[in-house]
């Protein structure tokens, strides 16, 4: 099928953490990663003919266009909802656009500076900025998405490690599951990133107890269940096979994509409390994963590494149980056998050290790993693997790619 | 004005026509869920269409505000200047609701005997004259 779609091209500004990068604009980082990823891929800019991002990126793909003086821009797109579940969604939609002919070489990018907005684990509010001195009133809801807000706000239901608390503290009541099991998580992923030059946390070794030390955020969220926030910008580029044939790299096949929401999902934990019982303590992606192999027709032990969308590290162990890869309810003892570590594990994951320990880049980041653990260029190589599981974020309406070496 | 459990400064509900009768009723004291006059599925937050048989119509019932605790967590960090820390957030599976939860508070209860399970009632917290919050606080049985 020579309009497969497939990822030619990889690029990445500098990461720091939150605020650092200010001598730059976000847009300017936006152009920076496409400009790395286009040169990876050995195109030239005057190829590129669609632009996609997800999370309302601020960074429009219009004026990137103009900027970067692009001859045509046939495919502009942007996914659903902010947060993190869209990434994969991108790349997906990237795919649709080239496999369909409505564009030839899509560049997918997410750049964030948070420093320049606000931070995101604050919910956008100044905690310590006095009360207005008017009295508490009603306000208006001007969107679908603030009026859904309106139900978990006034309780203070703001910032993203609160509200991803709940089905985890679910999961712990139902199964058992414990602190030091989301520890592991946490500290499989920093133990990644000491290999890994581009992780903010690359220097930062942790252990089981420093995780146990960590101040309690949104318990049974501690400081170090809780991913980075970092600024700096990735990009992907989505191709036809019949154009990837004589490029720069090996090109890596997108096998399958999928995205969606189940029923009644509107928003996920962050607003829903009415989440059907049975999905409540889960990431929510049990079907969508159900498709995503069926279309592939893969199942769960083919997957070779993987690159999990860690917002929180229970959503990691969330995720494990929907993608099938232990029973539900078995995560906790799943992660706590080694499960995920590089070079040994059954399934290594976050090869890059994840959003925990690389960088915060609304999951972006963990495609462009994914390209690289099946190019063979991971700082942790998984030898001779052929299929990665790339997810984004999950307790949201979510997407999941399952990419290809042949 | 009842007992206070939260600053002034904490955000404000948000509302828009579909969810206004809501906030309206807890102004009231009245903790309203929506009920579909079609096929009587109890909705909250509310919605300008029932989910499971797609009529339009509904009305609004007063529930007694018992529940239990559905999931929770502890918050350690503010919202709001001159917050007591830490708080609860809890989901509250409401007991004559037709099974609907919401998102609210627990107050009156120290963190560490917080627990899925926990018996609530409900509790009015006046904001203003013009606004009051439902939490809940733990019901001894």
């Amino acid at each position: 099928m020579s309009r497969r779609a497939h990822i030619v091209g990889i690029g990445e500004t500098r990461y720091t953490r939150w605020g650092k990068i200010g001598d730059v604009t976000e847009h300017a980082l936006a152009c920076q990663a496409i400009q790395n990823a286009v040169a990876d891929a050995g195109l030239s800019l005057d190829e590129v003919d669609g632009l996609a991002s997800f999370a309302d990126d601020r960074n429009e793909a219009v004026f990137l266009a103009a900027e970067l003086g692009l001859p045509r821009l046939r495919f502009g797109n942007m996914v659903w909802m902010p947060g993190g579940g869209g990434g994969c969604a991108a790349v997906s939609n990237a795919a649709m656009a080239v496999e369909t002919g409505q564009a030839d070489v899509v560049v997918v990018y997410r750049a964030l500076c948070q420093g320049q907005f606000f931070r995101f684990g604050t919910g956008g509010v100044d905690a310590s900025a006095p009360a207005p001195p008017k009295a508490p009133s009603l306000q208006q809801a001007n969107s679908l998405m603030l009026a859904s807000m309106g139900f978990a706000m006034p309780y203070g239901l703001l910032m993203a490690a609160a509200a991803y608390a709940l089905p985890t503290r679910r999961h712990m009541h139902l199964y058992g599951t414990t602190s030091e099991q989301l520890g592991r998580i946490a500290v499989t992923f920093r133990e990644h990133a000491s290999r890994n030059p581009r992780a903010v946390m690359g220097g930062r070794p942790m252990t089981i107890a420093d995780h146990q030390a960590s101040p309690m955020i949104a318990d049974p969220h501690r400081l170090f269940d809780c991913c980075l926030e970092s600024d700096g910008a990735c990009a992907v580029v989505v191709t036809t096979a019949e154009r990837a044939r004589d490029l720069a790299r090996r090109p890596v096949e997108i096998l399958a994509s999928e995205q969606g929401a189940p029923k009644g999902y509107a928003f996920g934990h962050f607003t829903n409390a009415n989440i059907a019982d049975e999905l409540y303590a889960t990431g929510g992606c049990e079907e969508l994963a159900g498709r995503l192999f069926g279309k592939a027709g893969l199942g769960p032990g083919d997957v070779d590494v993987a690159q999990i969308y860690d917002h929180f590290t229970g959503c990691v162990l969330l995720q494990l149980e929907d993608y099938g890869f232990c029973e539900r309810g078995a995560g906790g003892p799943f992660v706590a056998s080694g499960a995920l570590s590089w070079p040994n594990g059954s399934l290594p994951t976050n090869t890059h050290g994840g959003s925990l320990s690389e960088a915060y880049i609304h999951g972006l980041n963990h495609v462009v790993e994914g390209v690289r653990s099946l190019r063979g260029e991971s700082t942790s190589p998984v030898e001779g693997a052929e299929v990665c599981l790339v997810t984004s974020a999950a307790c949201v309406p979510s997407s999941a790619l399952l990419l290809g070496r042949r | 004005m009842s007992e206070r459990f939260f600053p002034d400064g904490m955000p404000p509900p948000l509302a828009d026509a579909t969810t206004l009768p809501f906030w309206r009723a807890a102004a009231e004291h009245r903790l309203v869920v929506q009920r579909c006059t079609g096929c009587g599925h109890t909705r909250l937050p509310p919605a300008p269409v029932c989910s499971e048989c797609r009529s339009a119509e509904a009305d609004w019932t007063q529930v007694s505000g018992r529940g239990e605790v559905y999931t929770y967590t502890i918050v350690h960090r503010p919202i709001a200047a001159g917050q007591q820390l830490p708080y609860v957030i809890a989901v509250i599976a409401l007991a004559d609701a037709g099974g609907v939860r919401m998102i609210s508070n627990l107050v009156g209860a120290s963190p560490d005997d917080v627990a899925v399970g926990m018996p609530v009632e409900l509790v009015w917290e006046d904001m203003s004259a013009e606004l009051a919050i439902p939490r809940f606080r733990p019901r001894h049985v």
